[in-house]
């Protein structure tokens, strides 16, 4: 018994690569962003995102500190979706997907537009 | 109480006191290496962020503010996102305040909004630190940390400040608001950190009426200052001894 449930359980693991790349598997969406590239490693972007934005939240409003890079209005100006104009509206957006993915939950959006500065829209390709 | 104290301890008092020395001694030698890392560290960056030798504050010429105008309340209503006062819950940052002497008749307005007291009342009563007055004298809430109990609206004297009591849709991306957290006016944080005026105060100059003139306190040659060194102004509530940003002349 023992031995036939590992069969199907190898089975199914097998049958769970081809479908991972045909789409089966909700991989998080990661639609290409504006920018030649990111304000760092990608690497570094995907592990460190949560801490820069801390920073740079209590640097902002507590010192006043403008224009850096890693300013939340910064990343939407790059990752907004271009269907969508925003990084949180549907769940293919860029903040969202990823997050629906990893099970993490944000209330930023409940104070932050997550659509760019309309003057800026279209500016950075 | 104090008996119990020193009885009690008196066999231990001395070795404590022995190690207190020899901690400190030990302190000194930590800080001072670490003070001068402290001052090279900030001898090649450029200082960054906002400096304590400004304060930013305003003068409201209520000789010129005119009865009945709201340029200045609408233009805050825009800039920040605020919505246009249609429902009880709206929130308001700044309002205008019509004051009628019985006898004479005599009319005068003024807007009213936070006062960015140098000693401000709303951050001394704030649990967590919400609010601040920041080092060039704009008292904020940092919604991030604001919990929505709503002590320093109680506190300020001014009623300058404002909850959110429903979910908001559609912020100005540079004015991030939202539901259970207590907002005032800003001064317009975002744009005077870019060099630009509070909108209330572009507002009124396009409405040519000019009441309102914003700047550096601090700075003897800038306008306010100047104005505020000539003319009798007066601090709302001076009484309370709070150091206002805002001035008024013309009350
Ligand atoms: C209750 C409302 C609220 C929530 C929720 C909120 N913020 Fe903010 N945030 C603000 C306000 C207000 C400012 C000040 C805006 C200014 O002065 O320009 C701000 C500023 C910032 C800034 C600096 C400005 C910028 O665009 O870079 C960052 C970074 C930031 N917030 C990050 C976050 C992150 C990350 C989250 C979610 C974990 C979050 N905030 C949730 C209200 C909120
Ligand atoms: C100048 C435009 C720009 C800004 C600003 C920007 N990004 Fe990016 N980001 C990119 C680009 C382009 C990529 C694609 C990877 C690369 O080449 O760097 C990327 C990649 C990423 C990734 C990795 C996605 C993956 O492939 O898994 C994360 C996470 C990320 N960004 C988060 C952020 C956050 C958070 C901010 C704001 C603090 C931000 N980005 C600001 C352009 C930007
Ligand atoms: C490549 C996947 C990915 C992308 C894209 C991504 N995030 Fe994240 N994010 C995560 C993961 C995983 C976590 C949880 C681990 C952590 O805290 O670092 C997280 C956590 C966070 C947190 C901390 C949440 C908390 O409750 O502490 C914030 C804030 C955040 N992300 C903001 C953003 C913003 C804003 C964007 C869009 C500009 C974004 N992230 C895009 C994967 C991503």
């Amino acid at each position: 018994m023992r031995r036939m449930l590992m069969l199907v359980f190898g089975a199914l693991c097998l049958a769970a690569l081809p479908a991972q790349a045909g789409g089966r598997t909700p991989k998080p969406v990661i639609e290409q962003a504006r920018g030649e590239k990111c304000i760092a490693e990608p690497e570094r972007m995907r592990r460190e995102h949560a801490e820069m934005l801390r920073h740079q939240r209590d640097q902002t409003v507590r010192q006043g500190v403008r224009g850096e890079k890693a300013s939340l209005t910064e990343c939407i100006a790059c990752h907004a979706s271009r269907a969508s104009g925003s990084v949180a509206a549907r769940r293919e957006d860029f903040c969202a997907s990823c997050h629906s993915y990893a099970g993490v939950k944000l209330d930023c959006f409940e104070c932050h537009s997550a659509r760019p500065k309309s003057e800026r829209v279209g500016t950075r390709r | 109480m104090t008996d119990r104290r020193h009885g009690g301890d008196k066999s231990t008092a001395l070795p404590r006191r022995r190690f207190i020395g020899a901690a400190a001694a030990l302190a000194g030698v930590a800080i001072a290496p670490g003070l001068m890392l402290f001052e090279f560290a900030r001898g090649d960056a450029p200082a960054k962020g906002v400096s304590g030798k400004v304060r930013w504050g305003m003068l409201i010429d209520t000789t010129r503010c005119a009865n009945g105008c709201t340029a200045c309340v609408d233009a805050c209503r825009r800039e920040n996102g605020l919505g246009f006062g249609t429902r009880p819950t709206d929130a308001q940052w700044i309002r205008k305040v019509e004051l009628k002497e019985v006898k004479s008749g005599r009319t005068q307005s003024a807007p009213v909004m936070c006062q960015h007291c140098a000693h401000p009342p709303c951050v001394d009563v704030c649990p967590t630190g919400a609010s601040f007055r920041r080092a060039d004298g704009i008292v904020l809430v940092d919604r991030h940390t604001c919990i929505g109990c709503r002590y320093c609206m109680m506190a300020c004297p001014y009623k300058a400040r404002s909850f959110v009591h429903e979910n908001l849709t559609d912020q100005k991306p540079d004015v991030p608001r939202g539901k259970g957290t207590v907002e005032a006016c800003t001064l317009c944080v975002h744009r005077v950190d870019r060099g630009r005026e509070p909108a209330c105060v572009e507002a009124c100059r396009a409405a040519r009426h000019e009441a309102i003139v914003f700047g550096d306190l601090n700075d003897p040659a800038s306008t306010i200052a100047r104005r505020i060194r000539e003319r009798t102004t007066l601090q709302l509530r001076a009484d309370l001894r709070l150091d206002t940003g805002v001035r008024y002349q013309g009350l």
